[in-house]
């Protein structure tokens, strides 16, 4: 029997190769005397030069990979390897008290980490604190002959398997090699489930214990489709999934083939199908998967991958980049999201007891207009080189989306008095994800151009279910009544005050939630890219009067979740 | 012993990228070479050693050179100095 290991099917595909482990390793010793102090110095020094080798390597890797600009903080790494008082006191450390490498090593680097995070009025510092302990594991490593996990190093196919993906070690994988991701925790809606997403791979999350069912080296099969991980699989199995892969792959190539079409249904109503992204590096995917639109731009990794705020001219140049690469095709800029799960370490959130109920995205917007009015200049500069939209999330009341449009006139006066130009057809919505909004969707509709629902955080809210609490994940239910019924008097109010709406949750491109969206009207749908052509060829074969019949009844009839999905079922049979 | 004196000017002291820039440059030559700043000195050939000083905008340092290279030295700094924007 072959193990099979359940989780969440968080990115479509089928991958066999062999595992990478990015696990921290055991870096524990034990504290000795030693009295050959120049063989402990020797070691020190050729621990040391190894690490220098490997970061060399990591640098120029990551230089090719990531851009020049990711790549210098390995800069900072190597400088602290060559920096003569670390050596020096370590050297002094083994001498005068006789010690072992590990330990000198850890004494000289915990005094110049002490001084650094005591800097607490200086993030920069504290930050060098972590350059610090970085690169100590590393020699460590090289002394106690453990292998440090260096994903911009793999130079072969491999499936990455870790507790978690972090933002900055998904960034560090050499896209070329990494054939899927497994972790231990995370949902459909985590970073690591988006990022596979974005990068096409298949991924499976919150299988719960791959960490400690695997080891480096195991052979293994991810299949995407169905969330399963077959551990060193027998012949048999590898040939059937070497199939399945295949059929995957010609399915792929069956939908690669509408790539320039437009979306219509089977009734020749046309449909926009948009993509999601967070960087214009993302823009190949649009383009690759035929997108007919950027739904939603999440401007916030703009802030997260900075160490300071970014500039106005900075946001500019990304705002360009993506609205001149997609033409005439619209882009929706959602303005900043920061809070919930996402911080910044450079400014200063208080800890809350609810951070999703808390202060984020419009609400710290509107409260640190400096911040708020750079981004808005920013995008009204950028404007004229494109088709933007301007989306503002987490609105709760019409006061707040009052607020900010006034903020952006405001800007735009001040823009085309100091003889800068600005674009004049600049839409502006509003993201639907919190309850209160969607309810009274029809005094929103009179003022804003459009609305984009935000599900992933809409059915949380309506529901009281935190996403990211597994013990009541039972609660995310895309397709509960209540939650197709705020999503209905969104779209109603929408088009009866002859505006569109549209939605850039993850259910966008569901293929069960497709069809009831459709048939409630929806006229622009948002996913990751890879789920574009999957979504136009499920469109071709569907009736938009046929799906309009199917959503009134879900709506009117159905009881539960569980019924419209079988009713679903039942229609696209 | 070569012994020059310097204001700080920049904004953020003397951290980040002028301080590796700093550090990079005092490496180049075989003097040794100080950093001293509130009574305290550093081998500015260390950056771990520079950036716990926590030099600030408006800091007045001194920084000398002892060696066959001194003169040469002190001189590299100054411009380095300069360039960066860290002194006037």
């Amino acid at each position: 029997m072959v193990e099979v290991l359940k989780g969440i099917a968080a990115s479509d595909g089928i991958a066999i190769a062999k595992t990478y482990m990015l696990i921290e390793p055991d870096l524990t010793f034990t504290k000795t005397t030693v009295e050959d102090s120049a063989k402990e110095i020797q070691r020190v020094s050729d621990a040391v030069a190894k690490a220098k080798g490997e970061l060399e390597q990591i640098r120029e890797n990551a230089a090719i990979s990531l851009g020049e600009e990711e790549a210098q903080v390995f800069d900072a790494h190597l400088m602290v390897l060559s920096d003569p008082d670390l050596i020096g006191t370590i050297e002094s450390n083994i001498k005068d008290n006789q010690v072992n490498a590990e330990s000198a090593l850890q004494e000289a680097t915990d005094t110049f980490i002490a001084i650094f995070e005591g800097m607490e009025d200086n993030p920069y510092m504290q930050e060098r604190a972590a350059d610090i302990k970085d690169v100590r594991k590393r020699v460590l490593a090289h002394l106690l002959g453990v292998k440090l996990p260096s994903p911009s190093t793999i130079d072969e196919e491999v499936i990455v398997v870790a507790h978690d993906l972090t933002p900055s070690d998904t960034a560090q994988l050499n896209r070329k090699y990494v054939k899927a991701f497994v972790t231990d925790v995370g949902g459909r809606t985590s970073h690591s489930a988006i990022m596979a997403r974005s990068l096409e791979i298949p991924a499976i999350v919150g299988s719960k214990e791959i960490t400690k069912r695997v080891v480096d080296g195991d052979e293994i099969i991810v299949d995407g489709l169905e969330g399963d991980v077959y551990i060193k699989p027998d012949v048999e199995t590898i040939e059937v999934y070497t199939q399945k892969a295949e059929a995957f792959e010609a399915q792929k190539a069956e939908w690669d083939k509408l790539k320039e079409e437009v979306t219509v249904t089977s009734d020749g109503k046309h449909i926009e199908l948009a993509a999601n992204i967070g960087t214009p590096k993302d823009l190949d995917g649009v383009h690759n998967n035929g997108a007919e639109a950027v739904g939603l731009y999440r401007t916030e990794f703009l802030y997260m991958d900075s160490s300071d705020f970014p500039t106005e001219d900075d946001q500019y140049t990304a705002y360009k980049t993506v609205l001149e690469s997609m033409g005439e095709k619209p882009v929706v800029v959602r303005t900043m999201d920061i809070g919930g799960d996402k911080e910044l370490p450079y400014l200063d959130l208080p800890n809350e007891m609810n951070p999703f109920l808390g202060y984020r995205a419009i609400r710290i917007s509107l409260n640190e207009a400096d911040m708020f009015r750079t981004q808005l200049r920013a995008l009204l500069r950028a404007s004229v080189h494109g088709n933007l939209r301007i989306m503002f999330p987490m609105i709760a009341t019409l006061g707040e989306f009052r607020e900010a449009k006034a903020i952006l006139m405001e800007e735009k006066g001040n823009l085309i008095n100091e003889g800068i130009e600005v674009s004049d057809s600049i839409q502006v919505g509003i993201m639907i994800e919190i309850p209160a909004a969607a309810v009274i969707a029809d005094k929103f509709a009179k003022e804003v151009d459009f609305f984009s629902i935000g599900t992933n955080d809409l059915i949380q809210y309506t529901m009281a279910a935190d996403r990211m609490n597994e013990r009541v994940s039972y609660l995310y239910q895309p397709y509960n009544p209540s939650i197709l019924r705020l999503i209905k008097n969104v779209i109603d109010s929408a088009h009866k005050e002859g505006k569109w709406a549209g939605m850039c949750g993850e259910m966008a491109g569901d293929q069960t939630a497709v069809p009831l969206l459709l048939g409630l009207g929806l006229d622009e749908f948002s996913m990751s890219a890879s789920s574009v052509l999957k979504t136009r060829s499920l469109m071709k074969t569907l009736d938009s009067t046929k799906m309009a019949e199917l959503a009134e009844k879900a709506i009117n009839d159905c009881d539960t979740a569980d019924e419209v999905v079988a009713l679903v079922e039942e229609y696209l049979k | 012993m070569e012994k020059r004196e310097f204001h700080i000017v920049a904004e953020t002291g003397i951290h980040a990228r002028p301080a590796t820039l700093l550090v990079q440059s005092a490496s180049k030559y075989n003097s040794d070479i100080n950093l001293e700043y509130k009574g305290k000195s550093v081998n500015l050939k260390s950056i771990m050693g520079v950036m716990s000083l926590g030099v600030g905008q408006g800091a007045d340092v001194a920084i000398t050179a002892e060696g066959a290279d001194e003169a040469e030295a002190i001189n590299g700094i100054e411009e380095t100095m300069k360039k960066e924007g860290l002194s006037e």
